[in-house]
């Protein structure tokens, strides 16, 4: 592969990812047009369930893309367009759902399972250190 | 004693939260539409697009409202049930037409049988969004103030009917035939 083909190869691995289903013009507000971009990648499409509406190409993804730019482009704030979509579909509409007594587990566990993960390393280490030099040193010589 | 018991505990816990979500049907979502005023809407009619068909038909009865299109296979498979409902005439049954084409939507009622009322005829989709409707058949039980009570989604069978939908009609209406209020 010569270095020009190289390149091009290069740059057609994050055309991929830059492109979108979504076969509508660009917003004429390039703030607005970011923001639609930025929320629809956040809005999970119901159809299929492990999908955004941005990378779906469901019929309803479709009419609730058209839906959000309605609304974004009428000058719908964010908060009022996840406003709209909870008050219909519920939280799981969105794949960044609120913090709320129904999902305080939800987000609490990443840090709760850090914290017993430290408090088990702790008492590991604890233990190790406790055992006699000359064991842990035969140790190091077997593992070697 | 605790080398045992803390992995074991752990491993329970774990267990049952997996349990628990390995039963749970990932294609349910639950409507955050329970126990609210149904979302307003003005459509025209499926059979004739002159005559609109609205939130204000629905209410003042105890009444259903059927999510459906023909390209829907579970609305095929329900359709049967939808039929011998409406001949029971124990209330009304609407239709909201879901991004479908209409001569299609209105052969298939003619060679299957019409169980609605009116069908509301929504080819853009956009009072689907309003309800929430994230794939047909959808079936909303409606109370006569308009409240929704229940919402059902996958084919209505006589079971559900029977475990889902009749008790809760029965606590709005007392008995069957759901009369209108005023006129019985």
């Amino acid at each position: 592969m010569n270095r020009r083909s190289f390149i091009a190869f290069v740059w057609l691995l994050f055309v991929g990812t830059a492109s979108a289903i979504d076969p509508e013009p660009p917003l004429e507000d390039p703030v607005i047009e970011s923001a639609y971009r930025e929320l629809i990648n956040e809005v999970r499409c119901l159809v299929c369930q492990n999908q955004t509406i941005a990378d779906s190409n469901a019929p309803l993804a479709a009419d609730l893309r058209r839906e959000i730019r309605r609304m974004m482009g009428e000058g719908a704030s964010r908060a009022e367009v996840i406003d709209f979509l909870i008050t219909r579909y519920g939280d799981f509409v969105l794949y960044r759902p609120p913090f709320q007594p129904t999902t305080w587990l939800l987000w609490g566990a990443p840090v709760l399972l850090l914290g017993i993960g430290a408090i088990v390393f702790a008492r590991i280490l604890r233990v190790r250190t406790k055992q006699p030099l000359e064991e842990s040193n035969s140790l190091d010589e077997m593992t070697l | 004693m605790w080398r045992y018991l803390i992995p074991i505990s752990v491993f329970a816990v774990l267990a049952a939260f997996f349990a628990r979500g390995l039963n749970l049907n990932p294609r349910y979502v639950p409507s955050p539409l329970i126990g609210k005023p149904a979302p307003e809407f003005e459509l025209p009619q499926l059979k004739n697009p002159e005559i609109v068909v609205g939130t204000q038909d629905l209410t003042g009865n105890v009444a259903l409202l059927n999510v459906w299109a023909t390209w829907c296979v579970g609305c095929r498979q329900e359709h049967g049930f939808l039929v011998e409902l409406a001949e029971a005439n124990d209330l009304p049954i609407y239709g909201l037409n879901w991004k479908d084409n209409r001569p299609t939507a209105m052969s298939w009622l003619s060679s299957l049988g019409d169980p609605y009322v009116a069908s509301a005829f929504d080819e853009l989709g956009e009072v689907a969004i309003d309800w929430g409707v994230y794939g047909a058949p959808e079936t909303f039980l409606l109370a006569r103030d308009g409240t929704v009570l229940y919402k059902h989604i996958a084919p209505l069978t006589r079971e559900v009917w029977t475990t889902e939908f009749l008790p809760r009609i029965i606590a709005e209406c007392g008995a069957l035939p759901c009369l209108p209020v005023g006129s019985e």
